[in-house]
């Protein structure tokens, strides 16, 4: 569980020597992973500055151009200047590739957020259930309880009850992770009571909030980054289901799922609205979902047996 | 071993009262007086009095749980009034395309994936191992409607081969229900491959060291015999795990399909009660879903214990 040596040498014995973090890099999915995530953050940050317009901007002179179509734009000062749409207008005849390129940004704020908030919980309920024992029974039937709804159906409810937003967005996209992050972190607690180490930590009278913090909650470490790293993925593919749907986060902020939703209408004659945003969806989650795996078979060996 | 069987049906009760029970608490949870938020925007102050009345608003929380927990039990979900149906004629006028999508689903993914992990495992670490496993990262990253759309693109638009979208009821005619059905059911069906694929391929390497491998191959089995005989039937157990998980998967992939293809199942019925806030359908198909995962399970459970001689009570 813990980081050691000698458990990484036992899983990958063809590896290990240069320690991690070479071994990390000489795997190429995980580096395919990070170079396309790199990019995609790049794009995120850097979209303003990569030749876009405003993405919200409406042109309804110039609506449902093909890729590569050039705009003669005219400027206050009357001046004017050609722009090209790499990736067509969509019905509104705002810029997809502006769009796309701000959608990065949303994706994975989304992703990164998701996945933190619902380890944090999870880690907290976790290690509370996992120690207390009384609270346990209970914690765990909710859990249980959450679990039985479909993913997506819990999201789809928690949406219905807020008005559409990001936040409302991460709320849903978290609250149907946080029971497999609680079972995690749980499982991780039930084991590393039985250590000496933990034992020996309460005789000699470590207060409970201590040994928790001490001794626990660094074996939670690894398989929390590799679970965090999944939920990121997935995340990022439920708001763009969401906004799909026309259920997520509202079109005046362009995000990945809702180029796709507002191009649904003219698919047949346009699919350029739906093919741009769903190459940069689907390479995005793959990245995420390489280095993942990539990170769960250097961090936690155990984990991809278990899940 | 009835024992078992008992305590394992009882064991899905308490799960199901608690999906309830946070059913329940979706509707206090919203701002407002719930009688209200379930008539919608159109109504006038006597329906809200009725809907006041039959949920028991006037009485103790803890009531009002039992009164409505007795109504669903009953088969009452309540009144849609965006549908102006009652949601349960409105869940069983859209059963029948959900019940067809999901079961052709289910059927493509078994048939395709699990030789596809078999032959994975068996050629562990060659080119065909790493197309398979590739295959599967990639069908749990790219999202259900990007797999539809381009499905709809390439068969219905540009080979026109198959219908763009729309269903057909099988009482129309079998030909047209089942090209209908095709293209969304091959959609839908790829994370659930990728998913059944995986585990099959791991199921299999586990036990392919066993003893009883080698002592199949040694009295000269065919090959074929050996994987799907004898390795193929000790690794079954986590592969039909899986397949019962899925489900989660799947129930979540249907609603996207049904958009995709506007197939008018209760995953678009789902959608539509979405955006329109309409309560008593959102609450009745969660719990409709959940109880039909959890029932999944609990067979799927059941049934390997009774096919599996190594499980004993």
């Amino acid at each position: 569980m813990t980081t050691e040596p000698a458990l990484l040498t036992e899983a990958v014995p063809a590896r290990a020597p240069g320690g991690l973090f070479a071994g990390l890099s000489r795997d190429w999915a995980v580096l395919f992973g990070a170079a396309v995530l790199l990019v995609m953050v790049i794009i995120g940050i850097g979209a303003p500055f990569l030749g876009t317009v405003d993405p919200a901007e409406i042109s309804p002179t110039f609506r449902n151009r093909v890729p590569g179509t050039e705009q003669t734009i005219r400027r206050a000062d009357g001046s004017t200047a050609t722009y090209r749409h790499w990736m067509g207008t969509d019905s509104l005849g705002r810029d997809v590739y502006s769009r796309v390129l701000y959608g990065a940004r949303i994706s994975l704020l989304v992703g990164t957020a998701a996945a933190a908030i619902s380890i944090a919980i999870g880690l907290v309920i976790g290690l509370i259930a996992g120690y207390l024992r009384w609270l346990d029974g209970i914690v765990m039937r909710i859990m249980d309880g959450l679990m039985a709804i479909p993913a997506i159906l819990l999201a789809l409810a928690v949406v219905s009850l807020f008005r559409a937003g990001i936040l409302s967005v991460i709320i849903a996209i978290v609250v149907p992770e946080i029971p497999r992050a609680v079972r995690l972190v749980r499982a991780i607690v039930l084991s590393v009571r039985e250590e000496p180490y933990v034992e020996a930590a309460i005789m000699t009278g470590t207060p409970t909030p201590l040994l928790l913090v001490r001794h626990v909650l660094p074996n939670t470490v690894a398989p929390m980054i590799v679970q965090g790293t999944f939920v990121c993925a997935s995340a990022i593919l439920v708001e763009a289901i969401l906004s799909f749907l026309g259920v997520g986060i509202p079109p005046d902020t362009p995000t990945w799922g809702n180029i796709m939703a507002e191009g649904r209408g003219l698919f047949r004659v346009y699919p350029h609205n739906i093919f741009f945003p769903g190459v940069c969806l689907a390479l995005t989650v793959l990245a995420v979902n390489m280095l993942g795996d990539g990170l769960r078979d250097r961090l936690d060996p155990k984990l991809a047996k278990r899940v | 071993m009835a024992g078992y069987i008992l305590r394992r049906i009882a064991a899905t009760v308490p799960v199901m009262l608690i999906v309830a029970v946070l059913v329940f608490l979706m509707l206090r949870l919203t701002p407002g007086d719930p009688a209200a938020v379930i008539a919608g925007d159109n109504a006038n102050a006597a329906q809200i009095a009725a809907i006041r009345t039959r949920l028991g608003l006037d009485q103790p929380i803890v009531a009002q749980f039992f009164i409505w927990f007795g109504q669903i039990l009953r088969g009452d979900f309540g009144e849609s009034f965006f549908f102006k149906k009652s949601v349960a004629e409105l869940i069983a006028s859209r059963l029948e395309p959900t019940l067809a999508l999901s079961l052709s689903t289910i059927l493509i993914a078994v048939v395709v994936a699990v030789p596809l992990g078999v032959l994975a495992a068996y050629k562990q670490g060659t080119l065909i191992d790493k197309i398979v496993m590739g295959f599967s990262v990639l069908g749990f990253s790219v999202p259900v409607f990007v797999i539809g759309y381009s499905l709809i693109y390439l068969f219905a638009i540009e080979l026109n081969w198959l219908p763009v979208q729309g269903y057909q009821r099988l009482a129309d005619g079998f030909g047209g229900f089942l090209a209908r059905l095709i293209l969304p059911s091959v959609t839908l069906s790829v994370i659930y491959i990728a998913l059944i694929a995986r585990m099959t391929r791991t199921s299999v390497l586990d036990v392919m060291g066993e003893d009883y491998i080698r002592t199949a191959r040694a009295k000269g089995q065919v090959e074929l015999k050996v994987l799907f005989h004898h390795a193929l039937r000790n690794a079954a157990v986590p592969i039909i795990t899986v397949i019962g998980f899925g489900v989660a998967l799947l129930i979540g992939g249907v609603v996207v399909t049904e958009s995709v293809f506007t197939i008018p199942g209760i995953g678009r019925l789902t959608v539509d009660a979405v955006l329109a806030r309409d309560y008593p359908t959102i609450q009745a198909v969660i719990l409709l879903f959940s109880f039909v995962y959890v029932v999944i399970n609990l067979v799927v459970d059941l049934a390997y214990r009774l096919f599996d001689p190594r499980i004993r009570f």
